[in-house]
């Protein structure tokens, strides 16, 4: 059920997409039919495969860079209430200055296009890693707090033992959106970057499919991107069943 | 046999003086407290929802300080090390979700970095006595709340703490459940020789369990009248049915009555 079901909605989507297609004879610059963008994967699979790569490793990067320095800050704002007051505001406008206007300056300033694009994506996919292990670290239970106090436990032992638990539901959620963030992230600052970056990711290859009016092209890099960003979700959310199967609610409920 | 001549030694266990808390914003929770517990007691606090007695207890077990007054633990210098031990046990279960039911009876013993095959043995008499020895592997949640508390209780004594405080441990739970572990926890308070300081605000558990009872008035908390149960061990399930209970009971409902200036909370309907 978990899976037929929106396989089903695609398949209906993709019959009804081919049909209108047909019917109206829309021509394939405009509107290619999802036969024709299957064949044209296909066919530039060794070019398209070779972007995928290039884009995906973008991310991963990316994705990485946040995760580290996501869990490293919060960790210091857990420390005190002042440092969190004053440093989250900067956190905040971070997340709020789109990606686009500064991409070009951090490309202009870091000469390498590879290290250029993924601060650009690792800014995009930031700030929810930061929010939600924050909250996660500071959710832990009162009384649970006491009993660890009573029993004279350290700071160290009190942070291992249990914030860093009582963090992991709120981690995995942040990182669920961090790492759609991260893709989308990587092909914003591929675009920005345009034909000037040497690598050549799936942005490029659509600006490229654009540029030539290749629309069945385009739409196989675009199909390529979605299955990518479909495929980081479903390691994520395994990741996040394997750490939380058995304890917490939000896996519990998907076992029954 | 008599309770209170189990209470071989005479020591002192817990002090309070002339104990007042007010809260930031001037909220007064309790107004010059004055109880002395003897080794060996147990010991109710009585009294309405937030007339302080949680407070109360919260300060005996030294996770709050009061405002003025004091409050000591074996204030004599002739107990030491292991024999100051205390325990505390929540209103709710307040296990770790995240690991499993041996590993958070072990937690007081890991934080204070017992060896392992020590703390595994201390942890499986713990569960033992509890009778939860076939569930150390599940993880909380697959307990019923009546076995997490149960558990709970386990992670309490498995330091063999002389010194047991209880915050409403058993008010979350159904009556049956709640029964049976009043019985068995006043099993346990006889055999393990503990002393036990118990916040409720059933009049029947009160009763049932202590050996002396301090009823609190409403808001500012201060303790109206202490009450000696003088009822020998065991108590059965005869006993609750027993006239001479419920004869405790109506003293007890009276002096909360007056206390709170309210009607006695032991309406007809109410009857145990």
């Amino acid at each position: 059920m978990q899976y037929a079901a929106p396989a089903l909605v695609g398949a209906i989507v993709l019959v009804v997409w081919h049909v209108l297609v047909t019917v109206y004879d829309v021509p394939s610059y405009l509107v290619p039919s999802p036969l024709l963008v299957g064949r044209t994967l296909l066919q530039d699979w060794g070019l398209l495969f070779a972007s995928l790569l290039v884009t995906l490793r973008i991310t991963l990067l990316a994705l990485l860079l946040a995760v580290v320095l996501g869990v490293v800050i919060a960790f210091i704002f857990v420390q005190s209430r002042v440092i969190e007051t004053s440093l989250f505001p900067y956190a905040v406008l971070l997340q709020v200055t789109p990606i686009v206007a500064i991409a070009p300056l951090i490309i202009i300033w870091v000469k390498e296009p590879t290290p250029a694009l993924v601060i650009c994506a690792a800014i995009v996919a930031l700030f929810p890693v930061i929010s939600n292990t924050s909250i996660g670290l500071r959710s832990v239970d009162p009384n649970l707090l006491d009993l660890f106090h009573l029993n004279r436990a350290s700071r160290l032992q009190v942070l291992i033992r249990l914030r860093i638990p009582s963090a992991l539901p709120y981690f995995f959620a942040g990182l669920r959106v961090s790492g759609g963030l991260a893709l989308i992230g990587a092909v914003v600052a591929e675009f920005v970057a345009g034909t000037g970056g040497t690598a050549s990711g799936l942005a490029y290859q659509i600006l490229q499919a654009g540029l030539q009016l290749n629309i069945p092209r385009l739409f196989a890099a675009l199909f390529l991107i979605t299955a990518a960003g479909v495929a980081i979700f479903a390691v994520i959310s395994l990741a996040a069943r394997l750490a939380l199967r058995g304890w917490h609610e939000s896996e519990l409920l998907a076992e029954r | 046999m008599s309770t209170r001549t189990r209470a071989n030694s005479q020591a002192v266990v817990v002090a309070a003086q002339a104990v007042e808390k007010i809260y930031a914003g001037g909220v007064q929770a309790l107004r010059s407290i004055t109880l002395e517990v003897q080794n060996g007691e147990f010991v109710s606090l009585l009294g309405p929802s937030g007339c302080g007695k949680s407070t109360l207890l919260r300060m005996i077990a030294g996770l709050l300080a009061p405002t003025s007054g004091s409050v000591r633990v074996w204030p004599t210098d002739d107990i030491r090390g292991t024999d100051r031990r205390l325990a505390f046990v929540f209103q709710q279960p307040t296990l770790m979700p995240w690991t499993s039911v041996h590993r958070n009876v072990r937690l007081p013993l890991d934080l204070t970095r017992v060896g392992r095959n020590q703390a595994d043995a201390q942890v499986h008499s713990a569960l033992e006595l509890v009778g939860l020895s076939e569930f150390g592997s599940v993880y909380p949640r697959q307990l019923s709340g009546g076995m997490q508390m149960r558990a709970s209780i386990a992670r309490a004594l498995v330091t063999q703490p002389r010194l047991l405080l209880m915050d409403e441990p058993f008010g979350a739970l159904d009556e049956i459940s709640r029964g049976r572990l009043d019985s068995e926890l006043r099993e346990l308070w006889h055999r393990r020789e503990l002393t036990v300081v118990f916040v409720t605000h059933s009049i029947y558990e009160a009763v049932f369990l202590s050996t002396r009872v301090a009823v609190m008035s409403g808001r500012p908390g201060r303790i109206l009248e202490e009450l000696h149960i003088d009822e020998p061990h065991p108590r059965t399930d005869e006993f609750r049915m027993s006239e001479r209970y419920a004869a405790w009971c109506r003293r007890l409902s009276t002096l909360l009555a007056l206390g709170t200036g309210a009607e006695s909370p032991l309406g007809a309907r109410h009857a145990p």
